[in-house]
């Protein structure tokens, strides 16, 4: 596959607005053909069992941000995983040893097949794509991330939620031995997450199992996370043994830990300030020091395939 | 040379150089030279400056038991320079903020002070220092007279002004706030429980 690289001239500059447009639109249907061509479980996703291994067979995705991505080192050296320490440079040194095999997910709930599967026959159903998201931290900070992983929507479809499976819930693994930062009563573990069942079936979520074309590094939340790009990183979920279809809302570990400060839905939202900060602007990493920070966009830019999702909803309240 | 010169000459310049070496060391790996700062350098350096300004204040606040409990009677020749050693540290913190974080944007500035109570707290904590480190020159100081002494007592608030900002500033781990709100405590305990034995029957000032 091609992984594109950082370059100083963005696609949007050379080609006019229009074709830019149309070639999207192009892409786009371009892509729901082939999806309809190819024979459900035509691309199994393999995932090597070895670290930062090459991963085959990955399609480009219509979702893709033109920005240009932020280099490994940022993504892979500077984020917040709290089973490996609360530092942003925790996760890289504490996570170096974390053994993602045998790793195994129990799907259960609301769904007519559930089960736990190990990590491998997971993922044969589904496709790798590439999906270039922005990624808006609650904290103010952003990047640009090149993900790995398979639709989040077609991994709920397989599993054929019933009519009373309103949300679906998530859980990280909690394990002491290996996740030192659980030993603390940072968080009350093991961390959890949630989306309505419309957000998950939404065409954006993905769960991610690779960075720039390799098998995702173990302090990006390895063997598979969450990735919700109009959602504030917390909502990203890593490292998932746990996946259950619930009728009731689940709860999700920041908002037990501070609810007045996070909330369920947790969407990007620059007119919603967080208790202590401004969320109007944000600070691209990698940008430099003297870079000026740049206004955050309504649900991070992905208002277009979202916003419906909240038009009954006062987002005000339900931050 | 007698013990004055000494310190004057030899352990004031010696100590002003350890003093401003964590400066010096954010500069460095600001350039890449001494080491490098994470992948969100304004954080970084907003927290170095940060942390240093409550090391310098709980340095500062620590002479006068230390010397008491030491006999070192040659302390309190040190305070002012790390008194104002904590100023630095602390105004660096609020350029950094000013400049770097909130980009001079004077709009987002006056919200912050008055919408988000952690700033304010921190900004009133740069307030006071200032005061203080204007009145640390000599004439200033004799010309204050005792008010001078009255005036200086705000490096208490200061100090818990600045550990209440970083406690209200953590997201969840308030580790390193408690072990400086447990040291402040520590430095005004002792304070407070010699002021109560002092006050004791029995007890005279001695003659000047």
């Amino acid at each position: 596959m091609l992984i594109k690289k950082p370059s100083d001239i963005r696609p949007s500059e050379i080609t006019s607005e229009t074709n830019y447009i149309n070639r999207r639109d192009f892409i786009r249907a371009g892509a729901i053909a082939g999806g309809s061509l190819i024979a459900p479980g035509a691309i199994s996703a393999v995932i090597p069992d070895s670290r930062l291994a090459k991963l085959s067979n990955i399609s480009a995705s219509p979702f893709s941000t033109d920005e240009a991505p932020n280099s490994f080192e940022d993504i892979s050296t500077y984020n917040n995983y709290y089973e490996f320490g609360l530092g942003k440079d925790d996760p890289v040194v504490y996570a170096e040893d974390f053994k993602t095999r045998p790793w195994t997910i129990e799907v259960s709930g609301e769904a007519e097949k559930t089960g736990t599967f190990d990590f491998d026959d997971f993922m044969k159903p589904f496709d790798l794509e590439e999906r270039i998201y922005r990624m808006r931290c609650v904290e103010a900070w952003s990047m640009v991330i090149p993900w790995v992983g398979i639709s989040l929507a077609e991994v709920v479809k397989h599993f054929r939620p019933t009519s009373k499976a309103q949300y679906v819930a998530f859980e990280t693994l909690k394990d002491r031995d290996q996740m030192p930062g659980v030993r603390g009563r940072s968080l009350d573990w093991p961390y959890r997450e949630g989306l309505t069942i419309a957000e998950a079936t939404n065409p954006l979520p993905i769960l991610a199992v690779g960075i720039y074309g390799n098998v995702i590094p173990n302090q990006n939340g390895a063997p598979i996370r969450l990735v919700v790009p109009w959602k504030y990183g917390f909502k990203g979920i890593k490292s998932i043994v746990k996946i259950r279809f619930m009728s009731t809302r689940p709860k999700n570990s920041w908002n037990m830990a501070i609810p007045r400060e996070y909330g369920f839905y947790a969407n990007v939202n620059p007119t919603v300030s967080h208790p202590r900060w401004s969320q109007a602007r944000e600070r691209r990493i990698g940008a430099g020091i003297f870079a000026s920070k740049q206004e955050t966009l309504m649900f991070n830019g992905y208002g277009e395939h979202v916003a419906h999702l909240y038009k009954d909803l006062d987002l005000r309240r339900n931050y | 040379m007698n013990t004055i010169q000494q310190i004057r000459f030899i352990w004031k310049p010696i100590v002003f150089l350890l003093c401003l070496s964590p400066a010096l060391f954010v500069l460095g790996d600001a350039f890449g030279i001494t080491g490098q700062l994470s992948a969100n350098p304004v954080e970084d350096i907003l927290d170095r400056f940060g942390n240093w300004a409550l090391r310098f204040i709980m340095i500062t606040l620590a002479v006068t038991p230390l010397r008491r409990l030491s006999s070192w009677n040659w302390l309190p020749r040190f305070r002012r320079m790390l008194g104002l050693f904590t100023f630095f540290y602390a105004f660096m913190h609020f350029l950094t903020w000013f400049v770097l974080d909130r980009e001079l944007r004077l709009e987002d500035v006056l919200e912050d002070l008055t919408e988000r109570p952690f700033i304010t707290l921190g900004f009133t904590a740069i307030v006071l220092l200032t005061a203080l480190a204007i009145t640390s020159f000599t004439a200033i100081r004799r010309r204050m007279g005792p008010r001078w002494q009255t005036l200086h007592k705000l490096a208490y608030a200061v100090g818990l002004l600045g550990v209440w900002h970083y406690w209200w500033q953590v997201k969840k781990d308030i580790t390193e706030p408690l072990i400086y709100a447990v040291i402040l405590s520590v430095l005004l305990g002792v304070r407070y429980f010699w002021h109560l034995k002092r006050k004791k029957p029995g007890w005279r000032r001695p003659p000047r």
